[in-house]
């Protein structure tokens, strides 16, 4: 189908990935940074981005880098910082308007690329740190950052299981790093940190648009240079469950919040990794699932109720929204989708509309540049290239024993149940 | 079938107005994989007093009607339309707000027949009090869902305070007390006046065939039974100027406080492209008031007020509007006294200048561009453009023909202390 071709050439101490398309009326650039996920450095990564994002050498002031980003025609910019599997990304994306689109003819493509540059590569700093006040402001941001967790009860409820699924593992790491963590950062120590990323992490700079390869390549070898590197590499180990555990935590609130974990001992570029996510498409990731159908549909018990994977770390999370004494009747129901799917108790149309959605999903996924780029980052994170024709095609050949072998490789590992204050114990 | 062309953006729409009074808009989007479609009704949570199509009398029904009308349209006598979509590869759904209810799919494959299976499952209700009763627990559960959500209470919150009367305070799920009046009567009554084909638009979008998908289109309107329908009869008491509630205070188990100002649009019945062009104006102004390269931004960022969370915006429908400013903040009350005295600073005009307009404006056409990558953006949004008779394809000439004088006169019409209100969320 040659869905999507990407061109990827090796850069000085970085991969630059063109994915030349006329469908946007934008280019977009995302600078991804890859390194493990550990305890030392996760608050660290989880700050670096904000202070480069929020001023440079050449805009000293937030105000003053905003404002010429509204000049580029509202360029848009933003830093997130990610978990995939056992390491931490961040990712510095800008999305500029294809001047082409324009009365205005200034060649906006190599003004983005020269912009995260400058970001990336001048910082506001002197005397090896840091500005002062910018690191003081963005601490300030970081820590609003990590307690916004608590306030929003399905995003807690989900971070409380993975904290407990995974106590003693790195995935149990918060993406926003940890509290008490912040107020150790200064504007030196925080230097010294870029200096290391920049020289250790895993690098690669995508560009999505109307855009030649050629030309790209030409402005970035004239931006971007940095030391060649050796990756460092983790090693995903995988708790073997053992006896299922059950965490109950009381607040005070109105919904209560029932999040499962599994592992599935399978993980992106393993070979039944195609069988899992046609097992997850029929066990609770759609509207047609055995989730939704029972826990929703039949039983009237809840709004949302959902199954997701972590593909890098090999887990699978059921999520929903429960009264709080319909507890061990919700769990009873998901049990026994998860044995029916065990048991092979599934029909050759689920599976046929199963696959129909994924396929469905996956094009529309490389419909938004960002879509194709987090496609395209999978690669990365794994070491194992399935380009999307194949994705497809392994997707689509998946048989019923596979998913019942897959189905039969997953553990339950927590079920983990935010409950109200009066609920019964 | 009548085609505009857009030749600085490379788009084609194409228009046809249905024997039926349905409005159909095909927009072909070149090298999308997917296509996308929405069949929308001019019918939201605002609509709860009106006419029923052939009475004569006014009635009120129960709050959260529209919504749960939205639920249950997926359901038939064979089952659940979500599984047709996905038997076809699509993905469907569906939503309601103040003034819309809309039911969509996306699909890579097999466009035809979910296009068709759209139009039939929105044209063919079926509705029994058992099915009813079913979904009262499943959107109980949404509306708990959204109590445990402080922003939501907050957003709510601020609408609650600023209108007295005017249904659009009302919560658009409604409560778990109001859902319980529903019966399967009530569905057909709403529907049958409202979901006639006079008062829906149809929008295609992707990877299409304008002239197949029109055919297709008209042959299925062209199978199907309306009686003709006059005017929609609906009725709004009337709203005071000023605001019903100056401050709501929400306790709630978060630990950062949160807050937003809230401005009730000074009354108004404006409609296409004075509409578009105040609309637009009063968006500018509020960029560059609060936008991130703003003074204002600098300073409450600065100060330690507000946070990634903060955010700005003014919508406006026919009869109502309302602008919203706010985010976390660890000190509610003084990021209101600050943005308040920086929005009664711009009341007097002076404060624009040319620089700041002329980068807003670029700022905000690079994000119409962004936004028409968007097949999603374009039906939803040019949906609301046309019923409000407004044409979302006109955003960037209105943007260029905006002025500072437009800016002054957008702040001088929104910004009046009595209609500011405050809505609070605090820990418990």
């Amino acid at each position: 189908m040659g869905v999507i071709s990407e061109a990827i050439k090796e850069m000085e101490g970085y991969k630059l990935h063109v994915v030349t398309t006329e469908k946007f009326k934008t280019n977009t650039i995302v600078w991804k940074m890859k390194a493990p996920l550990t305890k030392e450095d996760v608050t660290q990564r989880a700050l670096l981005p904000h202070v480069l994002q929020s001023s440079t050498a050449s805009y000293p002031t937030t105000a003053k880098l905003r404002s010429y980003l509204d000049e580029l025609y509202g360029a848009n910019m933003f830093v997130d910082v990610s978990k995939k599997g056992e390491y931490q990304i961040i990712s510095m994306s800008i999305e500029i308007a294809n001047e082409k689109f324009l009365s205005d003819a200034t060649p906006l493509l190599s003004k983005g690329l020269e912009l995260l540059a400058e970001m990336v590569r001048n910082p506001l700093a002197e005397n090896g740190t840091f500005n002062h006040e910018t690191v003081e402001k963005e601490k300030r941001t970081l820590k609003q950052r990590i307690q916004s967790v608590f306030d929003d009860k399905m995003r807690y409820a989900n971070f409380r299981l993975v904290e407990e699924m995974c106590a003693g593992e790195p995935y149990a790491l918060p993406v926003n790093g940890e509290l008490e963590a912040v107020d150790q950062i200064d504007a030196k120590s925080l230097y010294d940190y870029y200096q290391k990323a920049f020289a250790e992490d895993e690098l690669d700079l995508y560009v999505i648009g109307d855009v030649s390869s050629q030309e790209v390549e030409s402005i970035a070898s004239g931006l971007f240079r940095f030391a060649q590197r050796t990756p460092k590499e983790t090693n995903t180990l995988n708790r073997v469950s053992g006896e299922a555990k059950t965490i109950k935590e009381k607040q005070d609130i109105k919904q209560g919040k029932l999040n499962i974990g599994y592992r599935t001992n399978i993980k992106y570029g393993d070979q039944d990794y195609n069988a899992l996510q046609v097992f997850n498409g029929i066990f609770g990731g759609f509207s047609h699932s055995k989730l939704f159908l029972n826990v929703r549909e039949k039983n009237s018990l809840a709004y949302y109720v959902a199954s997701r994977l972590e593909s890098h770390k090999g887990l699978m999370m059921v999520m929903s929204g429960i009264e709080f004494e319909n507890f061990d009747l919700a769990v009873k129901i998901i049990k026994e989708q998860m044995e029916a799917m065990t048991n092979g108790d599934f029909t050759d149309e689920e599976i046929e509309q199963t696959k129909a959605v994924i396929e469905n999903q996956l094009l529309e996924t490389v419909d938004t540049a960002r879509g194709m780029v987090e496609l395209l980052y999978h690669n990365v994170v794994s070491k194992v290239t399935v380009p999307l024709d194949d994705w497809l095609n392994g997707m689509k050949n998946t048989t019923k024993d596979e998913i019942i072998a897959v189905a039969n490789k997953i553990n339950l590992d927590t079920v983990y149940f935010l409950t109200g204050m009066e609920a019964a114990e | 079938m009548e085609k505009i062309a857009f030749e600085q953006l490379n788009e084609e729409l194409f228009y046809e107005k249905l024997e039926n009074g349905l409005d159909v808009y095909i927009l072909p989007k070149k090298g999308f994989n997917k296509t996308y479609a929405t069949f929308t009704t001019k019918y939201g949570s605002i609509d709860n007093h009106f006419k029923p199509l052939g009475k004569n009398e006014y009635v009120k029904v129960p709050d959260g009607i529209a919504h749960f009308l939205e639920h249950k349209l997926f359901e038939k006598e064979d089952g659940d339309v979500f599984q047709q979509f996905s038997r076809q590869g699509a993905s469907a759904n569906a939503f309601t707000s103040f003034t819309r209810t809309a039911y969509l799919f996306s699909s890579t494959s097999n466009v035809e027949k979910n296009l068709e299976t759209l139009m039939d499952f929105v044209q063919e209700p079926y509705f029994t009090e058992k099915t009813v009763e079913k979904e009262k627990g499943i959107i109980g559960q949404e509306i708990t869902m959204y109590d445990d959500n402080p922003d939501w209470r907050l957003y709510y919150g601020v609408i609650e305070n600023m209108f007295k009367n005017h249904p659009v305070k009302i919560d658009i799920a409604g409560t778990r007390e109001s859902i319980s009046h529903i019966t399967k009567d009530m569905l057909y009554e709403c529907y049958h006046t409202f979901y006639h084909p006079s008062n829906m638009l149809l929008f295609v979008v992707g990877a299409i065939e304008p002239k197949e998908i029109m055919t297709q289109i008209k042959a299925n309107q062209a199978k199907k039974e309306f009686s003709a329908q006059s005017e929609i009869e609906r009725q709004f008491e009337s709203e005071i100027e000023e605001v019903a509630e100056k401050k709501q205070v929400l306790k709630m188990n978060v630990q950062t406080p949160k807050c937003i100002l809230g401005i009730k649009a000074a009354p108004a019945n404006l409609k296409g492209q004075e509409m578009l062009k105040h609309e637009l104006s009063t968006n500018i102004m509020l960029d560059i008031l609060f936008g991130k390269s703003s003074e204002g931004y600098t300073e409450l960022y600065g100060e330690g007020l507000i946070d990634d969370t903060f955010s700005y915006d003014f919508s406006q429908e026919q009869g109502f509007g309302f602008a919203m400013v706010g985010g976390d903040t660890p000190d509610p009350e003084k990021l209101v006294e600050k943005v308040t005295a920086i929005l009664l600073k711009a009341k007097e005009g002076s404060i624009f200048n040319e620089e700041q307009l002329g980068r807003a404006r670029k700022k905000k056409i690079g994000a119409f561009l962004r936004a028409i990558n968007s097949p999603e953006y374009i039906a939803n949004q040019f949906t609301r453009y046309a019923f409000n008779e407004m044409d979302l394809f006109e955003v960037v000439p209105v943007l260029e023909s905006i002025t500072i004088g437009d800016i002054q006169a957008a702040a001088a019409d929104l910004i009046d202390e009595k209609r500011f209100t405050v809505c609070q969320v605090v820990p418990k």
